[in-house]
């Protein structure tokens, strides 16, 4: 079948079975979305390609399929990068489709030129520059396979205007050939017996479960493992949702701004067992005094984010998924073999954390932004799906609002881009109709991609974005706060006058818009917006210098939280009773 | 520690360019790099000398094996491999010394490949330490320019 490099694209595309696009046409990428007129993929046309990006990847999480967005050359290509980088870091599956000048002009600094294939590669976990059309079908299979397989990232294909107006005869490969990519997927036997034994060994044994859990879909075998062996579990910001936690077993989230119990297990746990998480900077605090006890099981998709930061005594590279079946069956089999010790003591000193440290704030006069996010989730029956902008909404988000299941908490983990949330929450509406998405924002996060006000009211996609707004930078004013000597330098978003005010832009935008300042008129605005059927912002004006607690100052060691109830220290680490945070 | 690595790639626009960006990016120095093709015309091979402790060349190995271009990585021990590297050197000679700059090459089993009225250019292949010692002895003369190709190997055998 003869067709142009522009319908061979969007042919492909359907064969992958995309079902919606994200994106911004332009000069190079005119003969693309000429062809993407008759197509019945969906088409959403964004404000700013950033906006694109993140909407693919909001998509992309929710429905575990690859996003899609697409922009044209140069300004359209560097627009996609703030989204590229954020899917790369969070792993989450992503086609990026660019515009290239023709292939007679690349390097001659051409109008709308801009080296996307060089400015990606560090962003992306692969990039095509296309420069014969008879490669068309198989790059975009190829980056698919790519894109969704092993470690999912988000993968960049770079067209010249030349190429998708050239004639190609179509023909489509029934596997992709990549001599140098095969993801190991089956853990290795003899690894996964050893982890077995030192599970059923262990006498404080706790889960670190990490986004690699939702993205192999290994929350069912997570349950198991967890619930079969009575062992904790604490969740990172991306895996939320991998493990109930309503269950009695789980710790919630733990680093900096994780639970107590969860950051105190892993400073007494003797075996920490790692799954589909990498041990990052804001997991780990003071990399030097990590998990001291702990002999570490590291489960991963990744070899290269084995030992990386932590040293693990028993690796196994496979999918989280089938790793933690076998995992599950060898504990099974070796369980009458192996004398496991007594956990109980264990298990009430854990409880006992639990129990006396539980996530709270001082219940003010004002409107508190935890209460606000409680509140949603008491409304929403904790069936919501929640995305996040960046800071301290983010991690009020994070904390109060437990998760049950996967895949229905949206947030910019690795990268922390502001201004994600809102974009991300388009996607994920679309890609899930019939559920309910909210976005809680910070007022300075939404204002990064506000303009998508427009996308989400014109292609009807009724997301409820309730904004934190404390007039403040939060995030970085709390930092000033604590490590700054309150010198709130660059942080606070108000002079005399508020500016914007977002109830009159959500209404300019054909949005409905709601103002809240009482406590007392929180759920009925939450009310409001759920049984509104157009897109909804809540402004919420809450108490502008709360802070998010606990914490662990950036560098210190776990159990060195601070916020309200400090827990005496030297309970645990008393050499360490003297030392300040920082 | 110096390690040798022979990294065999899809010989495809644009590999040489990721390859120096990951070692730029996580901070691996490169202290060689070879490039060329191979027996097979679309897989080229790259002869890398890093200079890692053992932990960060586990890193190393596992941060290449992502580049999907990426074929096979070999940590090549060099009790199993040969490794050549060949320098090309431009000396200044005059016709009282000519003759001797000859004799030390010939030593080496060089080659003069170049000869002028103030200079000669040799040309000498070997392991690193026959390379050094060949440029201690003829920096006396005075070595106007050198060159280097960079260290590449096979493992023995099989
Ligand atoms: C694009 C981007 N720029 C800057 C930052 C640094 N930063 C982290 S949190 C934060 C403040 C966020 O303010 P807001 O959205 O109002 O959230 P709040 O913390 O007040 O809830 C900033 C500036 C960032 N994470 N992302
Ligand atoms: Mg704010």
């Amino acid at each position: 079948m003869r067709l142009t490099g522009a319908r061979a694209l969007v042919k492909s595309l359907e064969d992958e079975g995309v079902e919606v696009i994200f994106g911004i046409p332009g000069g190079v990428m005119l003969p693309v979305f000429d062809a993407l007129y008759e197509s019945r993929m969906r088409k959403v046309l964004t404000r700013h390609e950033q906006g694109a990006a993140h909407a693919a990847d909001g998509y992309a999480r929710v429905t575990g399929r690859v996003g899609v967005c697409m922009s044209t050359s140069g300004p359209g290509a560097t627009n996609l990068v703030t989204g590229i980088a954020n899917a790369y870091m969070d792993s989450v599956p992503m086609v990026a489709i660019s515009g290239q000048v023709a292939t007679n002009l690349i390097g001659t600094d051409a109008f709308q030129e801009a080296d996307t294939t060089g400015i990606t590669l560090p962003i992306a976990k692969h990039n095509y520059l296309v420069k014969d059309p008879a490669d068309i079908p198989d790059v975009v299979q190829e980056a698919f396979y790519i894109a969704h397989t092993g470690r999912p990232g988000p993968v960049v294909i770079d067209l010249p205007v030349d190429v998708s107006r050239a004639e190609l005869e179509y023909r489509r490969r029934e596997h992709p050939v990549l001599r140098g990519y095969k993801p190991t997927v089956k853990g290795h036997k003899k690894q996964i017996r050893m982890a077995a034994r030192a599970i059923l060994e262990s006498r404080s044994p706790v889960i670190y479960a990490g986004g690699g859990v939702i993205t192999a879909g290994a929350e069912g075998e997570l349950k198991k493992l967890a619930a079969g062996n009575k062992i904790f579990v604490a969740h990172t910001l991306m895996g939320k949702g991998a493990f109930p936690e309503s269950h009695r077993l789980s710790l919630g989230m733990l680093g900096m701004h994780g639970t107590r119990c969860a950051n105190y297990a892993i400073c007494e746990t003797d075996l920490i067992v790692a799954v589909g998480a990498r041990f990052d900077d804001r997991i780990t605090g003071k990399l030097s005094e990590f998990a001291p006890k702990a002999r570490v099981i590291h489960i991963d998709i990744d070899p290269a984010e084995i030992s990386k930061n932590v040293r693990a005594h028993i690796p196994i590279v496979g999918d989280c998924r089938q790793v933690l079946k076998e995992l599950n069956a060898a504990i099974r089999e070796l369980k009458d073999e192996v004398q496991s010790p007594d956990r109980r003591e264990w298990d009430s000193l854990v409880m006992d954390w639990k129990e006396k440290y539980p996530l709270t704030y001082e219940k003010g006069p004002g409107l508190k932004p935890q209460y606000v996010v409680e509140k949603i989730h008491e409304i929403t029956g904790g069936n919501a799906i929640i995305c996040t902008e960046v800071g301290q909404n983010q991690m009020w988000a994070a904390q109060f609002y437990p998760m049950e299941k996967p895949r229905r908490f949206v947030s910019s983990g690795g990268l922390g881009t502001m201004g994600f949330g809102f974009p991300a929450s388009i996607g994920a509406q679309l890609g899930r109709p019939g559920d309910l998405v909210f976005d809680i924002a910070g007022d300075g996060s939404f204002q990064m991609t506000m303009q998508e006000l427009a996308t989400a009211v014109l292609e009807g996609a009724p997301v409820k974005v309730a904004i934190l707004n404390n007039g403040y930078l939060g995030m970085v004013r709390q930092w000033q706060q604590l490590f700054y000597n309150r010198t709130y330098s660059c942080s606070c978003l108000e002079r005399e006058q508020e500016s914007p005010d977002f109830v009159a832009l959500a209404e300019a935008f054909g949005a409905k818009g709601i103002r809240v300042t009482d406590p007392d008129l929180v759920e009925a605005a939450i009310v409001e917006a759920i049984e509104t059927d157009c897109p909804v912002l809540i402004d919420f004006r809450v108490e502008p210098e709360e802070n998010v607690y606990p914490m662990v100052a950036p560098g210190a060691p776990l159990y060195d939280m601070i916020g309200d109830m400090l827990y005496p220290v030297e309970k645990i680490h008393p050499e360490k009773a003297e030392e300040p945070f920082l | 520690m110096k390690h040798t690595l022979s990294v065999l790639v899809e010989n495809k626009p644009g590999v040489l360019a990721r390859v120096a960006e990951l070692f730029a990016r996580r901070g691996f120095n490169i202290e060689s790099l070879a490039v060329g093709t191979t027996e097979k015309p679309d897989i080229s091979r790259m002869t890398i000398v890093v200079d890692v402790e053992e932990h960060s060349l586990e890193q190393v190995r596992k941060q290449l094996h992502k580049l999907i271009n990426v074929i096979e990585i070999t940590d090549l021990d060099p009790e199993t491999s040969v490794a050549r590297e060949m320098v090309m050197a431009k000396i200044k000679v005059d016709a009282g010394n000519r003759s001797e700059v000859i004799e030390i090459a010939d030593i080496f089993r060089g080659n003069i490949i170049d000869v002028s009225s103030e200079s000669i250019i040799v040309e000498v292949t070997g392991n690193a330490p026959k390379l050094r010692a060949f440029e201690d002895l003829l920096k006396p003369y005075g070595i106007r320019e050198l060159v280097r190709t960079g260290k590449v190997a096979l493992p023995r055998g099989k």
